[in-house]
Formats: structure tokens, C-alpha cells, sequence
């Protein structure tokens, strides 16, 4: 059963593709390898905007894993009416354009929105705020983590767990030293996928938190708003986007393939 | 018959889309200008039959950039000569640019506002936005605020500045956070609260007005230069500004 298709022809019909695949990003780094570029990193704008976009996407990871572990466990483990519904509903922010989802943030959080109208009441703003920032990307990451923790769930036997429980083991700690250690590649890609959505979150972010340097303009926002000003800033923060999001996919590759 | 039929549907389409496509004269316009290059294209293309106009607006800044990286655009109309300034320093322009309007700061709020002043800006705890710095709205805001300390303080502008809460990536989105509900104030142009419903404008004294100008340029390189210069004509006429001063611009300063 070793017969494959032969690589020359494969190559030779998917070398366009991958080379659209790979030009792109190869051409980002050829024009951002350039000394000039070192200088443009500790431009004001490029450090308010890493240390912003690092701060919210760890914030919006910690809550991902916090709330989205019971979520997914959940989904996972148990079957009740409009389960189906609620799956759709949960996955829907991945599909939806991230225009869409900001809007829809910002009616809900915005001074006049559904929640926000009350909470500015009692003086809370979220609306153009770093946490508006950290709800866009929550809303447009967290659901990938999800998806992958449920998978991941769905694919250890509760029997393992059932047995642990025989065993005298608390259902809590079935769950922690059985289930979870299995559980540890599908919690590593989830995290990296959320992390690298998050980090490059755009269209959500500037509706609903707008763009101001230092409290809600994140690496992505700032690109877009030093190609007009700055493009030595805008390649510098462009391959600092690309070079993190690389070596986070290798990392991953590595730590799943030792499975 | 039919197969006769279906072949020449099909070389008319191809024909048409030919013909279309040769006339048609691409024009990056400012945001601001959304409204009324939408009218004035209409009148060019029922005054001229054939033409085709296919308009790309945005923030000046996003299309000089644009333009500069190589978009295909006929003509450029600006909303600052800054803007205007990094095409033709690069040489891009088919001709001198023209200014064909103006146009005023003003302060939009929700029509339930109880802000009537331009100096309630400073009011602790506003939500204001402003265009981006580089967006020509946002530099003329940038602009009429420093004027603003020499009347008002620097007192007064720092607190109107602490209540920015956005810097938007042009003046219709920045327009547009008003008319959401979701900021208190914007700055942005008269025009741009002409056709908005639920907000009205609070003037800003004359004495800070910025002076703005709108200059439109032919490009080079332009597959349609004659197409792009009777635009630029089309836009020059008493028509074309009549049409504008419809929409609240205000003749070339």
C-alpha cells in the first residue's frame, strides 16, 4: 500500500498555490530585513502598541482557558436540549467578519448599548477602553480554544474517568490526573491558535475599542495606522507579527509530533 | 435561431463590457466627499453616455498610499494639500491639482445631547473621537485645537484632549461612532453630518477654523486620460460645484 501519487506531478500542480502561500510573507521580511528597522522598534508608537497587544492577549488567554475549560468539558460531557443551538451560537463568532462582531460588541457595550446604557448609569465604560479591547478578542478567539478542548475531551473515554472514580478517586481529581494530562496537546493548540487570533485581531478591535495609541490602538491596529506615516514602523511591527506567529507554529509542530 | 441569439448576446455582452471598461475613469476620492462625488459621478455619467466613473473612497491619507504603492486610480481628490503633496512630490500627476472646495470643523453629537458649546468639550468624562492624525480630518482637528489654546488655554485643550478617546481611520467611521451612540462628541466636517439622522453639529468659532482645502489631480499613467481630464472638467464646472455646494461644501478658499 506504499502507492502514491508520484511528488513531481504534485509539485508541480500545487507550486502555484504555495507559492502564494509563501511569497507574501517572504516578501513582508526581505523589505523589513533592514538596519533602519532596528531603530523603528523603539519608536514610541511600536512600544506602546507590542506592550498593549501583549498585556490584552494574555488577559484574553487567561480568561479563554479559566472559562473555556468548563465550557468545553460541558459541550464535552453532557447532552441537553438545544445543545445543538447553543454549539452554532458558540461557534458563530469564528464565522462571522470580524467587522460584524465588532459592531455587535459595540452595540452591547457601547454608551448606548444593551449592557452598556446601564452599566454607564453606574458609571462603567467599556466602550473604547483596553477592555473593549480584550471582549473583541475573547469574542473572536476564545470559541478556537473551545473547539479544540471539546475535541479533545470528547476523544478520552469517560469510562477512564469512570474507573479512576471506582478506584476511590474524588470525581475532581479523576478529572485533574486523568482526563486533563490526556488533554495536554489538544490545551497547547488551542492556546496557540486563540493566542495568534488574538494577537492579530483587527476589524472587531477598531469598532468597537477605537484606536488610540497606548490604551486601545493594539500591533495590528498601529500597522495599519503607520502605513500612512511610518512604514518603517508598520514593517517592524508587521515582522514582528509574522516571525512570533512562525515560531509559535514550529513550536507547536514540535511539542504535538513528540506525541 | 436561438443558438444565432445566444451568440449575439453573448458578442454584445463582451462588447459592452469592452466598451464599458475603456471608459470607465477610477476615482480615489476623500471620505468626506462620499456624498457628493457619488451625485457628481451620476451627473458625468448621464452627461457623458458611455462613461462609466468607479469611485473608491476613503481616508486622503489610505489613497495617496495607495497611490503611491501603484493603484490604478485616474484621479485623486484630496481633503488636504498634504496629502496631495506626497503624489505629485513623487511625480504621479498628470497636471497642477485644482481646489475645487472647502469646507468647516464642526462638533457632532446625539440629538439628545445636552452639549450646546464648544467649550463643554472639556467636560470631564466626554467621550470624544477624532479622525487620525495623519487623516486629513484628523490633522485639521489637530490644527483648530491649537488655535484653540491660544483663545481658550492650554488648560482647556489638554482637558479636551484627555476626553479622546478614539482616533479613527477616517472622518465618516469617526462620524459614524457618534451616530452609533457609542461616543459623545466627534470633530469632522459640516459636510459630514448632513446626511446623518439622530445627531446634530455644534458650530466651532469661526476664529478656529482651520482653512481647508479640497485639490483634485489627474494621475499619470492613467489608462484614460481624456476620460479623467473631462471628470476633472465635470467637477471644475458651475455644474459640478453647484452640486458640491449642495452638499454643504464650501466654495475653494
Amino acid at each position: 500500500m506504499r502507492a502514491r501519487l508520484s511528488p513531481g506531478l504534485l509539485v508541480g500542480t500545487g507550486l502555484v498555490l504555495m507559492l502564494l502561500l509563501v511569497l507574501p510573507t517572504l516578501a513582508l521580511l526581505a523589505r523589513a530585513a533592514r538596519p533602519a528597522l532596528g531603530s523603528a522598534l523603539f519608536d514610541p508608537t511600536v512600544t506602546a502598541a507590542l506592550r498593549l497587544s501583549l498585556t490584552t492577549t494574555a488577559v484574553s488567554l487567561l480568561a479563554t482557558v479559566a472559562f473555556g475549560t468548563p465550557v468545553a468539558y460541558l459541550l464535552a460531557r453532557y447532552a441537553f436540549r438545544g445543545k445543538v443551538l447553543l454549539e452554532a451560537l458558540l461557534d458563530l463568532p469564528l464565522v462571522l467578519p470580524p467587522v460584524v462582531a465588532g459592531l455587535a460588541l459595540l452595540l452591547l457595550v457601547g454608551r448606548r448599548g444593551l449592557l452598556g446604557a446601564p452599566l454607564a448609569a453606574i458609571g462603567v465604560h467599556v466602550a473604547f477602553t483596553s477592555t473593549a479591547v480584550v471582549l473583541a478578542q475573547l469574542f473572536v478567539a476564545s470559541p478556537l480554544y473551545i473547539r479544540s478542548m471539546k475535541a479533545a475531551f470528547l476523544s478520552t473515554p469517560w469510562s477512564l474517568e469512570a474507573a479512576a472514580v471506582t478506584l476511590h478517586a474524588t470525581r475532581w481529581r479523576a478529572f485533574r490526573r486523568v482526563t486533563l494530562p490526556l488533554t495536554v496537546p489538544a490545551f497547547v493548540e488551542g492556546c496557540v491558535l486563540t493566542w495568534t487570533r488574538a494577537l492579530g485581531e483587527f476589524g472587531a478591535t477598531i469598532v468597537v475599542a477605537g484606536s488610540l495609541a497606548g490604551r486601545t490602538q493594539t500591533l495590528p491596529l498601529a500597522i495599519y495606522a503607520e502605513l500612512e506615516r511610518n512604514l518603517d514602523a508598520a514593517l517592524a511591527m508587521g515582522a514582528i507579527l509574522t516571525l512570533t506567529a512562525f515560531a509559535l507554529l514550529l513550536l507547536f509542530r514540535r511539542l504535538t509530533r513528540a506525541d | 435561431m436561438t443558438r444565432f441569439l445566444r451568440w449575439a448576446q453573448t458578442t454584445l455582452l463582451a462588447a459592452t463590457l469592452a466598451f464599458a471598461t475603456a471608459q470607465t475613469v477610477t476615482v480615489f476620492a476623500a471620505s468626506s466627499l462620499t456624498d457628493a462625488f457619488t451625485a457628481l459621478a451620476h451627473g458625468f455619467e448621464a452627461a457623458n453616455p458611455g462613461a462609466r466613473v468607479a469611485l473608491d473612497f476613503a481616508a486622503s491619507s489610505t489613497l495617496a498610499t495607495q497611490i503611491l504603492q501603484g493603484a490604478p486610480a485616474d484621479v485623486f481628490a484630496s481633503a488636504n494639500l498634504l496629502q496631495m503633496q506626497r503624489v505629485t512630490q513623487a511625480g504621479l500627476e498628470a497636471g497642477p491639482p485644482s481646489t475645487f472646495a472647502g469646507n468647516r470643523l464642526v462638533v457632532v453629537v446625539p440629538s439628545d445631547s445636552d452639549l450646546l458649546t464648544f467649550e463643554q468639550l472639556a467636560r470631564p468624562g466626554l467621550l470624544l473621537v477624532l479622525a487620525a492624525p495623519q487623516v486629513p480630518a484628523g490633522h485639521y482637528a489637530d490644527e483648530m485645537l491649537a488655535a484653540a489654546a491660544g483663545v481658550y488655554g492650554a488648560a482647556f485643550v489638554a482637558k479636551v484632549r484627555r476626553n479622546v478617546v478614539s482616533r479613527e481611520p477616517n472622518v465618516r467611521q469617526t462620524a459614524a461612532k457618534v451616530a452609533l451612540g457609542a461616543a459623545d462628541a466627534a470633530i469632522v466636517y459640516a459636510t459630514d453630518a448632513h446626511g446623518l439622522s439622530n445627531v446634530r453639529t455644534v458650530a466651532i468659532p469661526a476664529s478656529l477654523q482651520p482653512t481647508i482645502r479640497y485639490p483634485l489631480v489627474t494621475l499619470r499613467g492613467s489608462a484614460h486620460p481624456a476620460a479623467a481630464r473631462a471628470f476633472r472638467a465635470y467637477v471644475l464646472s458651475s455644474v459640478g460645484l453647484a452640486a458640491l455646494a449642495g452638499y454643504g461644501f464650501t466654495p475653494p478658499p
